[in-house]
């Protein structure tokens, strides 16, 4: 088990000089990246948020492992990122909760796929309990809420103990109110296990309620336009001054960003 | 108001409604089936059975269909019973009817309609050698056909799904071989093998063959991206999503191939048997045409159809056992 303690040597990513390109179908190039900078600390939560297009998958699945960079070096604790593997959870905005298994087994599948199930299998519970589904062990995918499912997702990347959890607008797809109760269970999962955490969100209110740091992305080419510190003390209230001031920044940056580039970007 | 007119043909139920009175229909047409059996004299053009096993069939139905639903334990398997009561009552007036087409007034030719007697007769007297002779052989020879089709077939169809060079090799092979209908490799397979039991399991995994592997290589190439990307990001190793990912997201099509292969291979079966394999329940039915005892031939026909009912039965079942995941989201 992860210590509850904040151990801010687990965890770092190191992004330097990352760029990425796409071939475009008329045989151009799509600059989805371009020379992007970040570290992320151990511990840290950290959002990713900008207009459609800007490049905010396109990063998560390069630290994911899921997509090579055309230049610069990922890193996760001075190792170079090189593939997928388990030290980084993945979540995206659709669970693809595997069909064919119950939600036991969906949770279960990280500790088999790494053959440690028969010594850790206790840890199946202790995950289904953390993300409050202890009762739907044996229910299949179908059968569940969108909130649960996104719930049966987190409990299923977070059962390997990564590192580094990596969510894509993991409630995009969640109403109003669902969504707020899965953002005080994030940090609920967060204030116990202590990992890293980057997400791409669409909501400046999410993005701000949750992180440590907000980066903010611009597209075309995509890159890295400001980082703010959220310097408010948790546990966070969503009406502020603070909070407020924050996000009427945050707003006014992309607001400008969208007048230089595409059309305005409305939230 | 209409039900109130046909009154005499409805009584009241407990519940004060209105149901009518033939409810057990089935018990009643075998009843009728009964009565004009015994009481109809024969024509005397079709050669009389030992015993009259008609009567006793038809007692039994009755006897069936009086006490199934009496003895079904709970109310849902009695509404189960009588909700094919139409159907059983269909099924045995048509016997009644062939009955007295056949027996009674003989209206078709008595050679190649025989009376249901004898055709029961047969399958009572010839029941040793149809079940464990014929039906064992063939069933012998479908098993072995359709295990080592469908293996061939999965393999086939994991390996195109999963390796770019798989698919090169494969692909034209399966689109040029795979239309062809298996019976007309019969006059190959009759020389090349050693034995026409090996050439006719051949056959019959061919037919598996087939449809397996294409349903197998399409429903894994079809499966999202994305499971294989979690899947991955949850520490799983290529051999691994293999077996865990891509092959369980692709059941619902490898079953449907499966399904195509085994009716594809009951036709195959009785092809081979009737033109190459001398036995089995095939090569039974080919015999007794060509001695025109027409009787013994119903007598296969009606075995095969409960045999391969039975398979396909017991298939949808492992199918629904192995697809519970899918529960309410498929229906074929
Ligand atoms: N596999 C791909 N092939 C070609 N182009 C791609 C591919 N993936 C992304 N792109 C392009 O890269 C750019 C960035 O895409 P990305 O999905 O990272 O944006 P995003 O910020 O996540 O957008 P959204 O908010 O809509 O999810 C887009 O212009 C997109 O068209
Ligand atoms: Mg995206």
């Amino acid at each position: 088990m992860v210590s509850a303690t904040l151990d801010t040597s687990q965890g770092v990513i190191d992004i330097k000089g990352v760029s990425k390109n796409f071939p475009h179908p008329d045989g151009s190039e799509v600059k989805a990246l371009s020379q992007v900078e970040l570290t992320v600390s151990g511990g840290e939560f950290v959002s990713l948020i900008g207009p459609s297009g800007c490049g905010k998958s396109t990063l998560l699945r390069l630290i994911a492992g899921l997509d090579k960079a055309t230049t610069g070096t990922l890193e996760l604790d001075g190792q170079t990122i090189d593939g997928p593997s388990a030290e980084r959870g993945l979540a995206f905005q659709n669970p693809y909760l595997f069909p064919w298994l119950n939600i036991y087994n969906n949770v279960a599948f990280g500790l088999r796929a790494r053959r440690v199930y028969k010594r850790l299998k206790s840890m199946v519970g202790q995950y289904l309990e953390l993300v409050g589904l202890g009762k739907f062990g044996q229910v299949y995918p179908h059968h569940l809420s969108g909130g649960m499912a996104q719930r049966a997702s987190l409990a299923r990347a977070l059962i390997n103990e990564p590192r580094v959890l990596l969510l894509d607008e993991p409630l995009g797809a969640l109403d109003a109110f669902t969504r707020m109760n899965m953002q005080d269970e994030i940090l609920r999962i967060r204030s116990e296990k202590r990992i890293t955490m980057i997400m791409v969100t669409h909501d400046v209110d999410e993005a701000i309620y949750l992180s440590d740091r907000v980066i903010i992305m611009t597209p075309g080419p995509g890159k890295v336009e400001k980082i703010l510190a959220v310097p408010l003390t948790r546990p966070r209230a969503r009406n502020t001054p603070d909070f407020l001031s924050l996000r009427s920044r945050i707003l006014e940056i992309l607001n400008f960003a969208g007048r230089l580039d595409e059309p305005a970007y409305q939230i | 108001m209409v039900k109130h007119l046909l009154w005499p043909l409805y009584r009241l139920k407990d519940d004060y409604r209105l149901r009518p009175i033939f409810h057990h229909l089935a018990a009643w047409a075998a009843l009728l089936a009964l009565i004009l059996e015994i009481n109809l004299a024969p024509s005397g053009l079709q050669p009389p059975t030992e015993r009259p096993y008609l009567r006793y069939f038809l007692i039994v139905v009755l006897a069936l269909t009086i006490i199934l639903p009496l003895a079904a334990r709970s109310p849902e398997r009695k509404a189960k019973i009588l909700a094919k009561d139409n159907f059983y009552a269909a099924a045995i007036t048509l016997l009644n009817i062939l009955n007295i087409v056949t027996s009674k007034y003989t209206l078709i030719p008595a050679i190649f309609f025989p009376a249901p007697d004898r055709i029961i007769a047969v399958l009572f007297e010839d029941f040793n050698y149809l079940i464990l002779v014929c039906l064992f052989s063939s069933g012998k020879l479908l098993v072995t056909g359709f295990f080592s089709g469908a293996l061939a077939g999965l393999v086939t169809g994991v390996a195109i799904g999963f390796s770019k060079p798989a698919a090169y090799w494969l692909n034209p092979l399966i689109k040029i071989l795979g239309p062809i209908p298996p019976t007309a490799w019969i006059p190959i397979v009759l020389v090349a093998f050693p034995t026409t039991w090996a050439g006719a399991v051949f056959l019959i995994a061919l037919s598996v063959w087939f449809p397996t592997s294409v349903m197998t290589s399409s429903g894994i190439l079809n499966v999202q991206n994305a499971y294989f990307e979690v899947s991955s990001a949850l520490g799983a190793k290529r051999v691994y999503q293999i077996f865990m990912v891509g092959i369980p997201a692709a059941m619902p099509l490898i079953f449907t191939g499966l399904f195509s292969g085994a009716c594809s291979s009951f036709l195959t079966l009785m092809t081979a048997e009737m033109v190459g394999v001398k036995s089995g329940i095939g090569w039974y039915i080919n015999w007794q045409r060509e001695m025109l005892s027409y009787s013994n031939v119903y007598a296969g026909l009606i075995i095969i159809a409960f045999s391969f009912y039975s398979l396909i039965t017991l298939f949808f079942k492992v199918r629904d056992r192995v697809l519970v995941w899918q529960k309410g989201m498929i229906k074929w």
